[in-house]
């Protein structure tokens, strides 16, 4: 058997794949019974497997796909017509076969489960009878015994709801046995003979659709990946090299090399990814199943199905999102006369979208169902000691609903077999955490849920920060970076306050906790130098955010990730090492591990602050704005949306200049009139001609206007109501902004006020202030 | 018995050491690295060899050796182990050595200190003694010691 062995893995790889294939297309044949490339296409697969094990000696496994091709031609040939239970039986004839397969796979041999009773379950159908049990396989292990019971389980009410109506109820009874098995070869059915000689035909077909790829060992492609990685950054080197070459020869050779290089790394990235659709293929059998046995109705909607990912990540995904799927079946969506009940249709839909944004890929659960009782989290979180009752009261839904990711929680009322152990969303978050994704559960109770899951693109090779700490580099990933921000000396010292000890940071309003790399790296001596600014990165952990001082902030490049060696691996402030463009080694930090040890996040604040950063988008983002908010001379505070602000900028008045009796700046090589907000609304106002001027400039078609306040104040992001209520003049009303009473100012209008001109020749430009849309 | 075994040879703080030739690698001077803050001081830092990122552990550190003048640079001995790929730092490299099997012996029973733990045994060569690494307790040496 030994020089056989590699034409079964073969056959064993090829048969894995038809199968998932098959599995969808049963569950498709099922809604439409009259798709006759559906029928022929399942048939194609059953006869490929049927023929290569007949070559290849499973005499079992020949004799099961036998019966399925017989029942299956007849089908197609339109003799007979698709019902529930021929579905379940021809199921049910794929996990045996898919039972069979594994046995050989581990033991090279058919194993001895007794497969006689769905044989002759198939035959009878394949005579017009009907049969009233279809036999689930007894013997399973683990993983086929999931998908093959529901088929029996439905059985009891399929046939009653929407069976066809049964005229011959035969027993199937298990004793009469090995007479089908026996008899099987010899009871050719008449189309089969006629069916074959096409058959054969189309399975040439595939093949030859199949020589166009070929199946290439994963490890291959990784070493692949290293060697590009490496090319890369020597070709890398040369160029710098290159940079102060003359030959222009050379430089030709060097920049084709250069393109080359990318080319080949963007062409080995590509190996490496495979469809989503890979795993999402599965799932309409498993919804169908579980739907099937627990009487509920599903429709499954899937989008984006074409979305690659890197391989890895594939598998990383792969459990958590079929988790992720049976939840949603078995809690969210709820019975149909449940949901008629409500008003709903009694079909449920469960959709899946996947899609990339930003370089990561998106993941949308989402399901019409019953939603999140927050109210039954809080209890049930009480009940099982996950949260104290005081602190339940004070979290808000959102972070109620988030509970449902704390260790040992589980929402069933019922724990069914499919779902409700309590190790679901907990070990569903963590394996998504790992390959550096995150998961966000939003719920309206009576609606729906839904789970955002972002992942990113692939894990070899990541956008990082490059920062410095006393001299050494190191590599942050891009994904936990929210925003950079630098402080000069002296607002270092009045900004950076001290609790305890402890040094924070007023980012807009919030508390910041800080961290100092070099004292997290254990380098001896004060972090920061007296009077040298200090450079913030805050990094956002486990939906908790804090600023990390570093020495320098260099730049931001792609990395290939090393995995550190063994002795490092202890250290939680790492997560890996890369080389820069130099040849260098530098290394990652681990952002996790860095707030972990200093105490930024803690076991406890995970499951309770995993709600509070994102509590900002809960309310739906349509009726939220970004408004840049300032103060001008007397003490009125304004905002405006900040969509309409181009930059912020600070003048000195020395660099203010007259033009026309106005007020100019030179502005990237143009000259740009500001206009004093604070005399524009108080033209008596004094002023001192000294000092800094902090200016929003606005842009309009390549023109710069520079509107100067007195001091900016904040960015912030809420849901505002406009009220016409001063009527003053320049504004467009007032709303309330972080608590506080906020003109909104009109900038076109003040614009227009101050340089008629402005908008000339250009007619009825749509340059309101959003705001006022929101009030017409 | 009278085989022969072959050993990478170098030598530490006046020591003579070998390693078994087929652990080795390939062997280079010594080159700048990146050093890692928080590591274990045994641990010298992380070294870019063609593309793999490995860690340059300092033999003499290890073994609780005096260090090294500031001004004499270490050789580098690459070596695989069962799970990794590390570099030993030596003072010098010396010859491949063929030694008969009969001049072995297990570690004297007065080698105290972290020695003891680090030699598999000594080959009694006429002009010296070799001490033979056992390369996979310097890999799995805890990073605190």
């Amino acid at each position: 058997m030994d020089e056989m062995g590699p034409i079964i893995n073969e056959f064993l790889t090829e048969s894995y794949e038809n199968l998932d294939q098959l599995d969808q297309d049963l569950v498709e044949l099922e809604a439409n019974p009259d798709e006759t490339s559906l029928l022929a296409s399942i048939f194609r697969t059953i006869h490929t497997i049927k023929g290569t094990c007949g070559f290849l000696g499973f005499s079992k496994l020949e004799s099961i796909a036998h019966v399925g091709e017989n029942l299956l031609s007849r089908l197609r040939d339109g003799e007979m017509k698709m019902t529930p239970q021929i579905a379940n039986a021809l199921l049910a004839m794929v996990d045996a076969v898919r039972q069979i397969l594994s046995c050989i796979e581990n033991d090279r041999a058919e194993g001895d489960v007794d497969y006689s009773k769905l044989i002759e379950v198939l035959h009878k159908l394949n005579n017009g009878e009907t049969v009233d049990e279809i036999p689930s396989l007894s013997g399973n292990d683990g993983e086929v015994a999931v998908p093959a019971e529901p088929p029996a389980a439905e059985q009891s009410n399929g046939n009653a709801s929407d069976g066809p109506a049964e005229t011959a109820v035969v027993e199937a009874t298990p004793e009469t046995t090995p007479e089908p098995v026996a008899a099987e070869p010899t009871a050719p059915v008449a189309p089969d003979a006629t069916a074959t000689p096409d058959a054969p035909v189309a399975t040439d077909k595939k093949l030859s659709a199949g020589e166009s790829s070929i199946r290439v060992d994963v490890v291959l492609l990784d070493q692949l990946m290293n060697l590009v990685g490496e090319l890369v950054l020597s070709r890398n080197q040369i160029i710098q090299f290159a940079s102060s070459e003359k030959d222009s020869s050379f430089l030709t050779t060097t920049q084709h090399l250069n393109q080359l290089t990318s080319e080949l790394q963007e062409g080995v990235m590509k190996t490496r990814m495979q469809q989503i659709g890979n795993i999402w293929s599965k799932y309409p059998r498993v919804v169908r199943d579980l739907t099937q046995s627990i009487g509920k109705k599903v429709r499954l909607e899937m989008e984006g199905k074409e979305t690659e990912l890197d391989k890895t990540l594939i598998e990383a995904i792969k459990d958590p999102l079929m988790h992720m799927v049976r939840n949603s079946v078995d809690h969210g969506i709820e019975m149909p006369d449940t949901r008629v009940a409500n008003g709903k249709e009694p079909e449920g839909v469960l959709s899946l979208r996947a899609y990339h944004e930003g370089g990561q890929v998106n993941i949308e659960i989402n399901d019409d169902g019953g939603g999140i009782h927050p109210e039954k989290i809080k209890q049930k979180a009480i009940q099982k000691n996950i949260i104290t009752a005081e602190r339940a009261e004070k979290m808000s839904d959102r972070e109620l609903v988030n509970l449902v990711f704390a260790p040992g929680f589980s929402t069933a009322e019922q724990v069914s077999n499919i779902s409700g152990r309590g190790v679901g969303m907990d070990v569903v978050r963590t394996n998504i955490e790992k390959i550096g994704g995150s998961v966000d559960i939003n719920s309206v109770v009576g609606k729906g849920t839904s789970l955002k899951i972002k992942i990113p693109l692939t894990l070899a090779i990541i956008p990082a920060l490059t920062i410095t700490c006393k001299g050494s580099r190191f590599c942050i990933p891009q994904v936990s970076l929210l925003e950079l921000v630098r402080l000069d000396p002296e607002r270092a010292e009045k900004e950076v306050e001290m609790i305890q000890g402890s040094p924070v940071y007023r980012l807009r309003g919030n508390l910041l906790p800080l961290i100092y790399l070099s004292t997290e790296l254990g380098f001896p001596g004060a972090p920061v130098r007296e009077g040298e600014s200090v450079n913030i990165v805050i990094l956002q952990a486990d939906n908790k955010q804090f600023g990390l001082v570093v020495e320098k902030i260099l730049d931001t490049e792609e990395i290939v990730v090393k995995p550190l060696g063994n002795q490092l691996k202890g250290i939680t402030a790492y997560s890996g090492a890369t080389i820069m463009g130099d040849g260098k080694v530098a290394l990652i930090l681990d952002v996790m591990g860095l707030a972990q040890n200093a105490h930024v996040i803690t076991e406890e604040s995970r499951s309770s602050g995993a709600g509070s950063h994102s509590d900002a988008s809960d309310e739906s983002i349509n009726d939220r704005q970004t408004l840049l908010v300032f103060e001008i001379n007397d003490g009125g505070r304004m905002a405006v949306p900040l969509s309409l602000v181009a930059r912020l900028e600070e003048f000195q008045w020395e660099d203010v200049e007259l033009s026309a009796q106005k007020e100019v700046v030179q502005y990237r090589g143009d000259i740009m009139p500001l206009i004093h907000l604070s005399k524009f609304f108080d033209p008596m106002s004094a002023q001192e001609k000294t000092g800094s001027l902090p200016t929003i400039v606005y842009c309009d078609r390549g023109r710069n206007v520079g509107v100067v306040v007195e001091r900016i104040i904040d960015i912030v992001e809420e849901a505002i109501e406009v009220k016409t209520g001063t009527g003053r003049k320049g504004t467009v009303g007032s709303a309330v902004v972080q608590g506080k009473v906020t003109d909104m100012v009109d900038v076109k209008g003040i614009i227009l006020e101050a340089d008629p001109s402005f908008y000339a020749g250009v007619e009825e430009e749509k340059l309101l202030v959003a705001a006022t849309e929101g009030d017409n | 018995m009278n085989e022969e075994k072959q050993f990478c040879t170098f030598t530490l703080d006046g020591h003579c050491f070998g390693v078994n030739v087929l652990d080795v690698q390939e062997v280079f001077r010594y080159q700048e690295m990146t050093a890692v803050p928080l590591a274990p001081d045994t641990i010298t830092g992380l070294i870019n060899l063609r593309g793999q990122i490995i860690t340059a552990i300092d033999l003499r550190r290890l073994m609780k050796l005096n260090d090294r003048d500031a001004e004499e640079m270490p050789m580098n001995i690459v070596v695989r182990t069962k799970e990794d790929v590390v570099s030993l730092l030596v003072d010098e490299i010396g010859d491949v050595q063929e030694v008969p099997e009969n001049l072995y012996e297990p570690p004297p029973d007065n080698l105290h200190g972290p020695l003891r733990e680090l030699v598999q045994g000594v080959y009694k060569l006429p002009e010296k003694l070799l001490l033979i690494l056992d390369t996979e307790k310097v890999v799995g040496e805890p990073a605190e010691a």
